[in-house]
């Protein structure tokens, strides 16, 4: 194990080296320019491929065509950037190919602003794209995080032959942290794809396709990708928890908002008030096995994010109408501070008193 | 008995769909027959576009991809730089081309993107039923242009060969037809220098090629054949606008 202080950005770059990643395209977008610029420089030197594409539809479609011909691939971008990208994002479900896409999220609807923000959950969570898909969408909430989880994604993404996000946003790609990296870092040879289109020496052709003219095939194919998601639902729901053993307040946030939400949580308990923390770190599949094991003691939830509370909905379905649900956020790129959580959770708890 | 014509082996013995009187299966057969003269078969990767051959990932008895709207240059550059040596090329109608996906031609060609673009250009779009092309002539009659293509509802027919020519990285862009069997001979000289250069790392190559649509013109196939001729060649002229050497 080795230590190095990384930016955000810097981490994803590095990470996608060490899985072996060797394929990058992308197109500049406050706040996650850093990753095409660091893999600007390191692609080369590991005899990789950076290409700054003409679009973000040029840049996810390459991705599609590296991830056809079996190699480990990535994009990058935020919010504007990531609607641009969902056609192919689609496109690569219903294809079944591996891919990572970053999100680096900052202010919407629209042009929005360049300030972090957690606005594009629903757009990551339920879908983004045309079709029935889902894409795994992790959530990292630390520059540690982001190395580990795009180490992760790629093996996720290969495992299921499906798309996988990481959606942070633009404080965790800004923030510089001490990155733990594993000595056997380096080099990961990507697993054997006998799918990928290579050329067809020595068996019959292969077709990478989504399109399925006949209704009942294409029925036939979306079992098939349910069933995947099902499975996906079944196995990879991450989560974390601080200070639930006995919390009465269980405050649920995740990437940026979970950080400060772990401070209030601190602060909370200094002032007697019994809070704790779920952190998702898969916000698709949701984890809600997690959640209702978490909550175990707890006599309200308090969701925190950087949105209009999108997740919201999630926990609610997720708690089964066991307990109230409510909502504390921040929206256009204003980052709440620990003491307005705080004030919120002790504004909560003399509700509940 | 010696065998003097056969099915090219990089064709599947899938029936073409293509209406009767169109071209695209003679273009899909001078491809086909060049991957096989050159050896490429089995280390080709062919794109598909969206279109009327969006299902010629089932006609090329080779590896095969279908790709989203005119992106087809963007997913040839994704495949051709995992695999630098395999012949990758791209399939494309003008509406998938020269409309939706002009950005990504353009700038695979700047790249100088070591591929091979296959452009049939029949001046209308197929697939969804006859409406209006940039490759459209002025006056041409289509079902988003009943008056005739006009310059204030429709703009100007575009020339993709002249225009990419104007630019320094297409290393080959040359157009051809397929209205007679001589042009057809022509035709597939192109195609095969296109293949050879892409072979020889010399860069990105595209033939355009003038193809019939009689249905959506309102033709039967002969009349369509003359049109071409008539109509299209004045618009579009045959040639090499960027050549080997030069």
């Amino acid at each position: 194990m080795k230590t190095r202080l990384m930016k955000g950005n810097d981490a994803v770059g590095e990470a996608a080296i060490a899985a072996g990643c060797r394929h990058y395209y992308g197109y500049p977008i406050t706040p996650q320019n850093e990753i095409p610029e660091y893999l600007s420089k390191r692609m080369p030197e590991v005899g990789g491929v950076f290409i700054q594409s003409e679009s973000e539809v040029a840049a996810i479609n390459m991705v599609y065509g590296s991830s056809s011909a079996g190699a480990r691939v990535m994009t990058s971008s935020s919010s504007p950037g990531i609607s641009l990208k969902t056609e192919g994002i689609s496109y690569m479900a219903g294809s079944e190919l591996p891919a990572v896409i970053v999100n680096m999220m900052r202010g919407g609807p629209g042009l929005g602003g360049i300030q972090p923000a957690q606005g594009d959950y629903f757009q990551a969570v339920k879908g983004g794209g045309h079709g029935d898909y889902r894409t795994i969408v992790l959530a990292p909430a630390s520059v540690q995080e982001l190395y580990s989880f795009t180490r992760l994604a790629f093996d996720l993404a290969d495992l299921y032959r499906n798309p996988v996000m990481i959606l942070g946003d633009g404080l965790l790609g800004q923030m510089m942290e001490e990155v733990e990296i594993p000595v056997d870092a380096a080099d990961t040879p990507p697993p054997e794809k006998p799918w990928a289109a290579t050329g067809c020496r020595g068996r019959s052709k292969v077709i990478i396709n989504s399109l399925y003219l006949d209704p009942h095939q294409l029925e036939v194919h979306n079992r098939k990708l349910q069933e995947k998601f099902s499975r996906m639902v079944e196995r990879e729901q991450r989560s974390q928890e601080y200070r639930t053993r006995d919390c009465e307040i269980l405050l649920v946030a995740y990437g940026t908002a979970a950080r400060i939400a772990r401070g209030a949580v601190d602060e909370a308990r200094a002032q007697n008030i019994k809070a704790g923390l779920f952190r998702p770190q898969t916000l698709w599949p949701f984890p809600n096995g997690g959640l209702l094991e978490a909550a175990g003691t707890a006599k309200a939830l308090l969701v925190v994010e950087m949105s209009a509370g999108q997740m919201v909905e999630d926990v609610k379905l997720g708690i089964e109408g066991r307990l109230p649900v409510h909502f504390y956020g921040r929206m256009g790129g204003v980052v709440p501070s620990v003491g307005e959580v705080t004030a919120e959770i002790r504004r909560l708890e003399g509700e509940l008193s | 008995m010696k065998i003097v014509a056969k099915r090219p082996e990089s064709l599947t013995s899938k029936d073409f769909h293509y209406c009767p009187g169109c071209t695209h299966g003679i273009i899909h057969r001078l491809v086909a027959e060049t991957i096989d003269e050159l050896g490429l078969r089995e280390s080709a990767v062919g794109i598909a576009p969206v279109g009327c051959s969006v299902l010629a990932y089932e006609y090329f008895n080779l590896d095969m991809l279908q790709a989203s709207h005119g992106r087809a240059p963007a997913v040839a550059t994704g495949v051709k730089r995992v695999l630098p040596d395999c012949a990758v090329f791209t399939y494309q109608g003008d509406g998938d081309l020269a409309a939706i996906g002009l950005s990504e031609v353009v700038h695979a060609a700047l790249r100088g993107e070591n591929i091979t673009i296959i452009f049939v250009n029949n001046a209308i779009y197929g697939m969804t039923g006859g409406q209006i092309a940039p490759t459209t002539l002025m006056g041409q009659v289509t079902t988003t242009s009943p008056g005739g293509r006009e310059v204030g509802m429709s703009g100007n027919p575009i020339k993709v060969c002249e225009m990419l020519a104007t630019q320094q990285g297409p290393a080959y862009l040359s157009r051809v037809s397929v209205h007679s069997p001589a042009h057809v001979r022509r035709a597939k000289k192109a195609i095969r220098k296109a293949f050879e250069m892409q072979m020889q790392k010399k860069g990105f190559s595209l033939v355009e090629i003038l193809s019939t649509c009689p249905t959506n013109w309102g033709m039967d196939p002969l009349s369509s054949l003359d049109w071409l001729e008539e109509e299209m060649l004045p618009m579009y002229p045959l040639g090499e606008f960027r050549r080997p050497g030069g």
